[in-house]
């Protein structure tokens, strides 16, 4: 039976969990972190030596942890990138901007447990050399801000934090710093230039990739919220440990944000890879299916900025057989493990891990305005692709679903997201052309017959004003 | 009028300051207090936090102007942000957001932040606030509040209806 | 070796290039591994850079070679590939033997091409470029396409029609016809950024180009973009904010017609211009010229790119220095004047004539020179000569202001170290004037010549001009001075005359004439020329060219540099 796999969302999950120190104390909470500060150095059998914070970087880079920010790159590899050379400070950010439509895993942790993330950071920061480290927060929770600072506070009165660090000599400040209503603010050298204090535009790579050129130009790690709990467990599991949970390069366990037409929408921690969407979806455990006599639609299954699945697709998904030879395999939507790897296949992402579902009675063409909007009002504007051509799909979208459209519409909009996808600063082009490349494709009919629709309607009453 | 920063606000703001090894990066943070205490960023306001940070106000102004939470007018008491996005809007966060407009004789058409006149409410439609597994979701202040009916969408306007 | 000019500061053995074999449309070039970036530091070699060593163009408007790379337009697009590599870290190699090359595509969409920004994205070896390409093309046509869906499209009423970026590389690279149906965003039109400056926001295409130079070159952080997105729009804190001195550079900067000049606005479409290279003479910085003129009128001017003295650039005050050149008071007339106070036109034979046989009777020591270090160095040549034949005093006059970090010197005149070089000032400028006042005074100057200044307002009154036998006077604008002269010769600005000044730091440069002179007025150089010839019996060069040349041989310091060798650019001269 499909069941939740809790790590991340153990403690706040329970009754009674409470966001101060001593519960999480009681909770098992900081032993992490001693257990990491104690780490002995390790000789490896070609002879070299590792310090006990190359030993956790490798633990995180054995366990296997992607990023659960939404690229679902190697944390561990990430982390090898950082130029330890250059004499500058290295800086630490934990991405908590969560602003991707359809996820609220992050804000859990913020609210219920955040002591268990700045365990997590400070675990991070010990074992890459940082001494000062920032929360990036997104500016809609406030609540959680406050917390957090109150968070702060207690673990530095209990010496978790600060200077002289639980007596090791090591010493490592954190501060909050909170965003004001910006999604670009999520990717990360929007994230870095905004906490410079100047307008978040995303930074050309190369040359400026953080690992090498970040926060004031130094090496910096930018890593989730999810990501950097997740740290934490892989020192008290161990890395090999940690591994065997969720599936081959798809480790550990995950929070997916489930929204939209199912009945019981809401936050799931899973084994990565051990749960198909369609049980995420339809099963008791989890969305308990769609509402009474309502057919599934569609699925976008990794935040807004995935590709849209369409409901009764099948993919070709490569798995290693018993022989270890890789074959192919037909899956059906629905049959799609969970996971980085069989979405990437599928043609779509993860991303985010935020399901958002739409079912039989919902308009194509409007879901798409809804998200075409948000895009529009998001981009930062700096590159011309995604500047000009957000809102110039925002506007051909509105136009559509006003009684505007035409039946080439559905040519216009592809036109204007191919050319934009792949030619932009930052990825928040892709994340504003896909949804319009796949809904598009994939629901051609519905866009066409609403553009043939109106175009009869006015050839019907010419006199009708133009748009 | 004269602006002028409390000594006490003054002095928290000089500590955020030393959270960076930059002081323009506590920028954002400024602004926040600073509209926190004030109800919005004023002209001069921008120019107080320009010299605090030895930066030229238009520095500041660019990010005045580029996020949404910062204001350059004062907003109502009680300020209504109904999640516009799609989870929401699948939850009816367009009808709930006509709601509040309808009551407070705000125009639905609009999509920006509108304040009733007597100063009592701002309503506005904000982007995803993280919440879809609540949807739909309102932020009143600093509260959200999730799943929201017609009838929680009542009590918070008979509520900003009296407060002084 | 002190003495010998070059043409840069260039170190006597340059270390060996270390270059990368690339190819661009399938031509391969060699290319150096680092270039020069923005401030002049190796960094490694840009696809763009290599393209344009290979004769490629490819079009840009966020890049500009003295700004810090942007990399926002996305004009710069270039399909490329790379060699593949095999799971042995070893190139693939085609059946000929040549390596295979991986184009690059999207890593989700394999069939589609992925460009990268040329202008910052590093070249590796062996790397292939194709600027020509269709897909190229295909992607310079889409971003062309959304800079222009909200553009205004009003070329004709357009000032930077002719220099537009825009217009031309929609000529060359768009598409006849936009599929653009929505409505347009707008944006303020006319904004006063500067006291110097218009913007029109609905033609910026959002480059940051003014941004950045104004940030990261003038140093004052003035300009930002507010708001997001689409809604971006370029602006300064108040209106007229924008008020250093370097605004002006950001309007030759501007690629399309966005940010215009309130002096210039409207006044001429830029095809109709002249174009003469130049130096600007309001500092001894020398900032290299570009004046634009019509019908002897001057209209502008503009910098000349010149890494050895002012990059891209130059200050307002030195740009928008020049309408007195074209004012109706300058002086027209050879005039002589009588002993009642009134004074005739005369021609210059009758001048040059009565002056000789007035000069040809001074007895040594009883004549002074007072020359200006706005004069070319040819001019201060032959005033010098012209000294030297009657042992007299000469000097010239200092013009100081304050100082700045990118250009401007306190030095205000052009032409200081030619005047040092001639012999005529020496390094205190002006040292000499109060003997010159007190000669005139104790009766033993009888003649003085001034060229270019205004001696009243420098120790000399119009009471002791009133005592001299002889006042020889050449400018350009009336004076007390002039009003003085018995001989008033009208002499050329800059602008109406060949010559060479020397700047601040031992640049030698030469300028060209742009616009005719005023009336009878003629390069100061030509008639210095007759009258030197008349008083020294020497024979002095009949063009510019020979007399430059008998100049550079008469001064170590030029190292034997001749007229053709200055070139546009300048050379070092020892200082
Ligand atoms: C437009 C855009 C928005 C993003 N928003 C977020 C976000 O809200 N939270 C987040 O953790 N990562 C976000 N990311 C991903 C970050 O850039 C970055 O990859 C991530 O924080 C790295 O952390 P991870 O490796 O731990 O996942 C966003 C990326 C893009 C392109
Ligand atoms: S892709 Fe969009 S969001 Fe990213 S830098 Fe360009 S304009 Fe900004
Ligand atoms: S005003 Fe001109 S230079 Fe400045 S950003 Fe706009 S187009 Fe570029
Ligand atoms: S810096 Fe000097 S030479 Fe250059 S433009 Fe200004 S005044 Fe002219
Ligand atoms: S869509 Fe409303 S909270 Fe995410
Ligand atoms: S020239 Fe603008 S992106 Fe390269």
């Amino acid at each position: 039976m499909p069941e939740e796999f809790k790590l991340i969302t153990k403690n706040l999950d329970q009754p009674g969990f409470t966001p101060d120190i001593g519960c999480y104390q009681r909770h098992g909470g900081y032993e992490a972190l001693r257990k990491a500060l104690s780490t002995a150095a390790r000789d490896l059998p070609d002879g070299k030596k590792q310090s006990p914070q190359e030993v956790i970087r490798d633990e995180v880079l054995k366990s296997g942890l992607r990023g659960r920010g939404g690229a679902g790159f190697s944390a561990g590899l990430k982390w090898s990138f950082v130029d330890r050379r250059s004499g500058k400070p290295i800086y630490l950010i934990c991405n908590a901007d969560e602003s991707e439509p359809g996820t609220f895993k992050d804000r859990q942790i913020l609210h219920r447990d955040p002591h268990q993330l700045i365990e997590g950071m400070i675990i991070s920061c010990w074992a890459n050399d940082v001494k000062l480290a920032y929360i990036y927060i997104r500016g809609e929770m406030p609540i959680a801000a406050r917390r957090l600072n109150q968070a702060l506070a207690e673990a530095r009165a209990a010496g978790f934090l600060g200077k002289n660090i639980l007596g090791t000599g090591y010493d490592l400040e954190i501060h909050v710093h909170r965003g004001a209503g910006a999604y670009i603010c999520g990717e990360e050298t929007g994230l870095i230039e905004s906490l410079e204090g100047k307008r978040p535009y995303p930074r050309i790579k190369p040359p400026y990739f953080p690992a090498v050129l970040g926060l004031y130009l130094c090496p910096t790690i930018v890593n989730n919220v999810e990501t950097l709990c997740h740290v934490r467990h892989i020192v008290t599991l161990g890395g090999a440990e940690y591994a065997k949970l969720g599936t081959p390069n798809n480790t550990g366990t995950r929070i997916v944000s489930l929204s939209g037409d199912v009945q019981r929408p809401g936050y799931y921690e899973i084994e990565v890879g051990k749960v198909t969407l369609g049980e995420l979806i339809q099963h008791p455990n989890f969305g308990g299916g769609l509402r009474p006599g309502r057919q599934l639609k569609a699925i976008i299954p990794g935040g807004s900025s995935s590709k849209v699945l369409k409901a009764g697709e099948k993919f070709q998904l490569k798995r290693k057989g018993p022989d270890g030879q890789m074959t192919s395999v037909e899956t059906a939507l629905l049959d799609l493990p969970y996971d980085f790897d069989s979405l990437q296949q599928a043609g779509t992402m993860s991303g985010s891990s935020a399901i958002i579902v739409l079912d039989d009675s919902r308009s194509m063409v409007a879901t798409l305005g809804n998200l075409s909007e948000f895009y529009a009002h998001e981009s930062c504007g700096q590159c011309t692709p995604c500047r000009e051509g957000a809102l110039w799909m925002e506007k051909a979208l509105h136009r559509l679903n006003h009684g505007e459209g035409r039946k080439s519409d559905a040519d216009y909009l592809l036109h204007i997201a191919q050319n934009i996808q792949g030619r932009t600063i930052c990825a928040f082009g892709e994340a504003a052309s896909w949804p319009v490349l796949s809904f598009v494709k994939k629901f051609r009919d519905e866009f066409e017959s609403k553009g043939a629709a109106d175009e009869s309607a006015r050839a019907a009453n010419p006199a009708r004003p133009q748009h | 009028m004269s602006f002028s920063v409390p000594s006490k606000l003054e002095a928290e703001l000089d500590e955020l300051a030393t959270h960076y090894p930059q002081k323009r990066s506590a920028s954002l943070m400024f602004l926040h207090a600073l509209q926190e205490h004030f109800g919005f960023i004023s002209r001069d306001a921008v120019e107080w936090t320009a010299t605090k940070l030895g930066l030229q106000p238009i520095n500041v102004y660019e990010l005045v102007t580029f996020y949404p939470m910062f204001r350059q007018e004062k907003l109502g008491r009680t300020q209504v942000r109904v999640c516009r996005t799609l989870s929401c809007a699948l939850a009816g966060a367009y009808e709930l957001r006509d709601h509040f407009c309808k009551n407070l004789g705000l125009d639905t058409a609009k999509h920006g932040p509108q304040t009733t006149p007597d100063g009592k409410f701002t309503v506005e439609f904000v982007e995803c606030l993280a919440s879809c597994g609540s949807a739909p979701v309102v932020m009143v202040n600093d509260d959200l509040l999730e799943k929201v009916t017609a009838a929680d969408a009542e009590k918070v306007l008979t509520r900003g209806r009296v407060t002084e | 070796m002190s003495n010998v000019a070059t043409t840069a500061p260039a170190p006597a053995a340059p270390p060996p290039v270390e270059k990368l074999k690339i190819k661009v449309d399938g031509r391969e070039i060699e290319v150096p591994k680092l270039m020069p970036d923005w401030q002049g530091r190796l960094q490694p070699t840009t696809m763009l850079q290599a393209c344009q060593i290979a004769g490629a163009e490819v079009p840009h408007y966020c890049y500009h070679p003295k700004l810090p790379v942007a990399g926002n337009c996305r004009m710069c697009l270039v399909e490329f590939g790379t060699p593949m590599m095999g799971p042995d870290r070893k190139p693939v190699l085609n059946p000929d033997g040549t390596p295979k090359i991986a184009k690059s595509v999207l890593p989700y969409e394999p069939g589609t091409p992925r460009g990268a920004i040329a202008c910052a994205t590093p070249i590796s070896p062996g790397m292939e470029i194709y600027p020509g390409s269709a897909a190229t093309q295909q992607m310079r046509e889409a971003v062309l396409e959304s800079l222009l869906i909200n553009h205004p499209l009003d070329c004709p009423i357009c000032d930077q029609a002719g220099e537009c970026k825009l217009q031309e590389y929609s000529v060359e690279h768009g598409q006849a016809n936009s599929r653009f149906v929505e409505t347009k965003v707008h944006k303020p039109k006319a904004v006063d950024l500067g006291p110097r400056i218009v913007l029109d926001d609905e033609r910026c295409i959002l480059c940051t180009r003014c941004i950045r130079f104004s940030r990261d070159i003038a140093g004052d952080d003035a300009l930002g973009i507010v708001n997001r997105g689409s809604y971006n729009t370029i602006a300064a804190w108040k209106e007229g904010a924008f008020d250093n001195n370097y605004t002006l550079n950001t309007v030759d900067l501007c690629p399309v017609g966005a940010l215009t000049s309130r002096d210039f606005r409207f006044k001429m479409r830029v095809w109709f211009l002249k174009e003469t290279r130049s130096v600007c003479t309001s500092c001894s910085t020398g900032c290299n010229i570009t004046i634009g003129s019509r019908e002897d009128v001057i209209h502008r001017y503009e910098p000349r790119d010149n890494d050895a003295v002012n990059a891209a650039w130059m200050c307002d005050a030195g740009r928008l220095n020049y309408k007195w050149v074209g004012r109706p008071d300058r002086l027209k007339e050879v005039r002589r004047r009588n002993a009642d106070g009134t004074s005739d036109r005369i021609p210059w034979e009758t001048a040059i004539r009565e002056i000789t046989a007035r000069l040809s009777n001074a007895v040594s020591g009883s004549v002074a020179v007072v020359a200006s270090a706005r004069q070319t160095t040819e001019e201060l040549h032959l005033l010098k000569k012209l000294a030297n034949r009657f042992g007299a005093i000469t000097d010239s006059v200092p013009r100081t202001g304050e100082a700045d970090r990118l250009l401007v010197s306190a030095d205000r005149n052009p032409n200081s170290n030619g005047a040092r070089l001639t012999g005529i000032a020496y390094t205190e400028m002006g040292i000499r004037l109060p003997e010159i006042a007190e000669g005139i005074r104790s009766g033993s100057i009888r003649t003085l010549v001034v060229f270019g200044e205004d001696v009243t307002q420098h120790g000399i009154g119009a009471d002791l001009l009133a005592r001299l036998e002889t006042l020889v006077v050449s400018d350009i604008l009336p004076n007390p001075t002039t009003a003085a002269a018995h001989y008033l010769l009208p002499g050329c600005a800059h602008a109406e005359k060949r010559g060479t000044y020397i700047n601040g730091k031992g640049r030698l440069q030469r300028f060209l004439k742009a616009v005719e002179p005023h009336g009878d007025a003629r390069p100061e150089w030509e008639f210095l020329r007759e009258l030197v010839t008349a008083v020294t019996a020497q024979a002095v060069p009949a063009t510019l060219e020979g007399l430059f040349n008998e100049m550079s041989d008469g001064i170590p310091a030029f190292g034997g540099v001749r007229w053709a060798g200055i070139g546009d650019l300048g050379v070092n001269v020892t200082i």
